[in-house]
């Protein structure tokens, strides 16, 4: 499993990048591979404002769908819409592969996410469940 | 002590294995029927031991334990598709019916004409409820007259055999529940039968399709085989006891490694026989919705009695309020299973019973349990997926043209 040290981490398997005065938001190793391959993204809109812990999009594997979550309260500013031809690039490079660029409302909300030895234990701890 | 013995005697430990011990020793115990349930909670086939092997991925299905993938779904669906892939499907429930009246019992109990097979050939049926509703689509074995072999959905045995037994008075009949020491694996695939000859003497080009054949040795393995299955090729479902069957797969496996078979899972499993248009138990078929409903009508004899046939006779002359249809989205998204299926005016119109984007036919399609008036091809229907509704249009069913043998 791959853990980026450049990036945060949510519990619902989301990663936060800070990239200048927006984030990137994507889904972790951990979940693509939970999933398996992944057939469909469904993406928000451009403009769109969501509260943190809010449903942004939707990734599908063959076999079901799976809600991803906003991480902080935001405005979508960019949407990454070559995962509409190419939903799979999730899996070959799930870090690469941001789903969506947000202008955050308030940036001390990155404070409450996990890094990534947070994140690494938390899966490990999911995992020996 | 007894952990020991079982070391000692367990005839699957080989080194090639060795590191899986633990779960080998646990698995030889539950085949005894010394251990019964896991961690998880589920219930093991005799080859959970190697799913590890093979970089099974295993999940919770109906109580089970099983591999909903190996290496991944679209490449084992398309390996059943081009090559071949081996299924364990020993969940599924076998149940005997043996005596002087099993075929008049089976004729009062199936849905389908028994008395029309000749010895060795199988047939799929329907058992239905009074009302027309159907207590379990299953596969029936004509040994001859007097035994009968009934392969059931492993969520329905209990409740099958059950229903057989209730159903039995007054008929010299024996039934037995046999899954538990029955194990079944599926070799499907156009490569299926040049894998399999390689390890028997049996003719399989004789055996047509929906025939089989018992006793039949597999390198020393006695097994029944049947040319059946659940993905829309030709292939083959293969019984044999419990204790070989770790033995059988892998010797499967090491025949068909050059023709390209790959271990495949319960997620294939379900795309492959989706895109056939094969029904699955508690999706396409349920207590509350009949055969006819279904489309699967040719499996019903009504020119015979059995039980529910009063209510389908009665169904079929008045007219069917619902019907089973496929559908093609025309707007991005993924229908899946109990979605809700709407018109223009979005009214309910009924449900998606099977949704996937398919492998083999590319397109984002399902199966729907709609209302007559929206059943007619090219009729313009709505999926709700999630807050949004996606447009649709009613297609036929028969997404991917099967490929079985010819008789």
């Amino acid at each position: 499993m791959i853990i980026m040290e450049n990036c945060l981490y949510t519990k619902e398997h989301e990663w936060v990048r800070v990239d200048l005065d927006t984030v990137l938001i994507g889904i972790t190793d951990y979940a693509q591979h939970a999933m398996g391959e992944i057939v469909y993204v469904e993406l928000p809109e451009d403009d769109a404002a969501y509260e943190q812990g809010e449903v942004f999009g939707v990734v599908e594997s063959v076999k079901a769908a799976s809600d991803i979550y906003m991480p902080l309260s935001g405005t979508v500013i960019k949407v990454n819409t070559e995962l509409e031809d190419d939903p799979g690039l999730i899996n070959s490079d799930p870090y690469q592969n941001w789903i969506v660029g947000v202008k955050l409302n308030d940036s001390k909300q990155l404070d409450g996410l996990m890094n990534a030895v947070e994140y690494e234990q938390f899966c490990n701890s999911i995992d020996s469940n | 002590m007894a952990r020991r013995f079982c070391v000692q005697s367990c005839p699957f430990i080989v080194p090639e294995i060795i590191w899986n011990l633990k779960s080998i020793i646990i698995e030889y115990l539950c085949n005894l029927n010394l251990v019964r349930r896991r961690k998880m909670g589920g219930k093991r086939t005799p080859l959970y031991g190697i799913y590890q092997k093979y970089q099974g991925k295993v999940i919770d299905y109906s109580g089970w334990e099983l591999p909903v993938q190996f290496t991944g779904i679209t490449s084992e669906h398309l390996a059943v598709r081009q090559a071949a892939g081996l299924f364990d499907v020993s969940h599924m429930g076998e149940i005997t019916v043996s005596g002087n009246d099993a075929e008049g019992f089976l004729q009062y109990i199936l849905t389908n004409d028994v008395t029309a097979m000749n010895d060795n050939d199988v047939i799929y049926s329907f058992m239905c409820y009074e009302n027309g509703g159907v207590v379990d689509d299953l596969l029936a074995y004509k040994y001859d007259k007097t035994a009968f072999l009934l392969v059931v959905n492993a969520s329905n045995t209990v409740k099958d055999y059950d229903w057989l037994v209730k159903h039995a008075s007054g008929y010299d009949v024996e039934i037995s529940d046999i899954s538990h020491q029955t194990a079944e694996l599926a070799l499907q695939g156009p490569k299926a039968e040049e894998i399999l000859q390689k390890l028997t003497d049996q003719d399989l080009n004789s055996v047509g399709f929906f025939q089989f054949r018992d006793n039949v040795d597999v390198q020393g393995i006695a097994c029944l085989i049947s040319r059946t299955g659940y993905t829309g090729e030709d292939g083959f479902e293969i019984y044999t006891d419990n204790e070989l069957a770790i033995k059988l797969w892998e010797l499967l496996m090491d025949a068909g490694q050059d023709l390209g078979l790959k271990a495949a899972g319960l997620g294939s499993r379900d795309t492959l026989r989706f895109e056939a248009a094969l029904p699955l138990y508690g999706q396409e078929l349920t207590e509350q919705i009949t055969p006819l409903e279904a489309g699967l009508g040719y499996f019903v004899k009504l020119d015979k009695d059995f039980i529910g046939k009063n209510a389908l006779v009665q169904q079929k002359k008045a007219g069917l309020k619902r019907k089973l249809v496929g559908f093609e989205l025309l707007e991005k998204g993924i229908a899946r299973h109990e979605y809700q299926v709407v018109n223009q005016e979005n009214e309910d119109i009924g449900w998606v019973t099977t949704g996937y984007k398919a492998p083999s036919v590319g397109k984002s399609i399902g199966l729907a349990l709609v209302n007559i008036d929206y059943s007619k091809r090219g009729t313009i229907v709505f999926i709700r997926v999630r807050k949004k509704l996606v447009k649709a249009k009613v297609i036929s069913k028969k997404f991917y043209s099967k490929n079985y043998k010819k008789i």
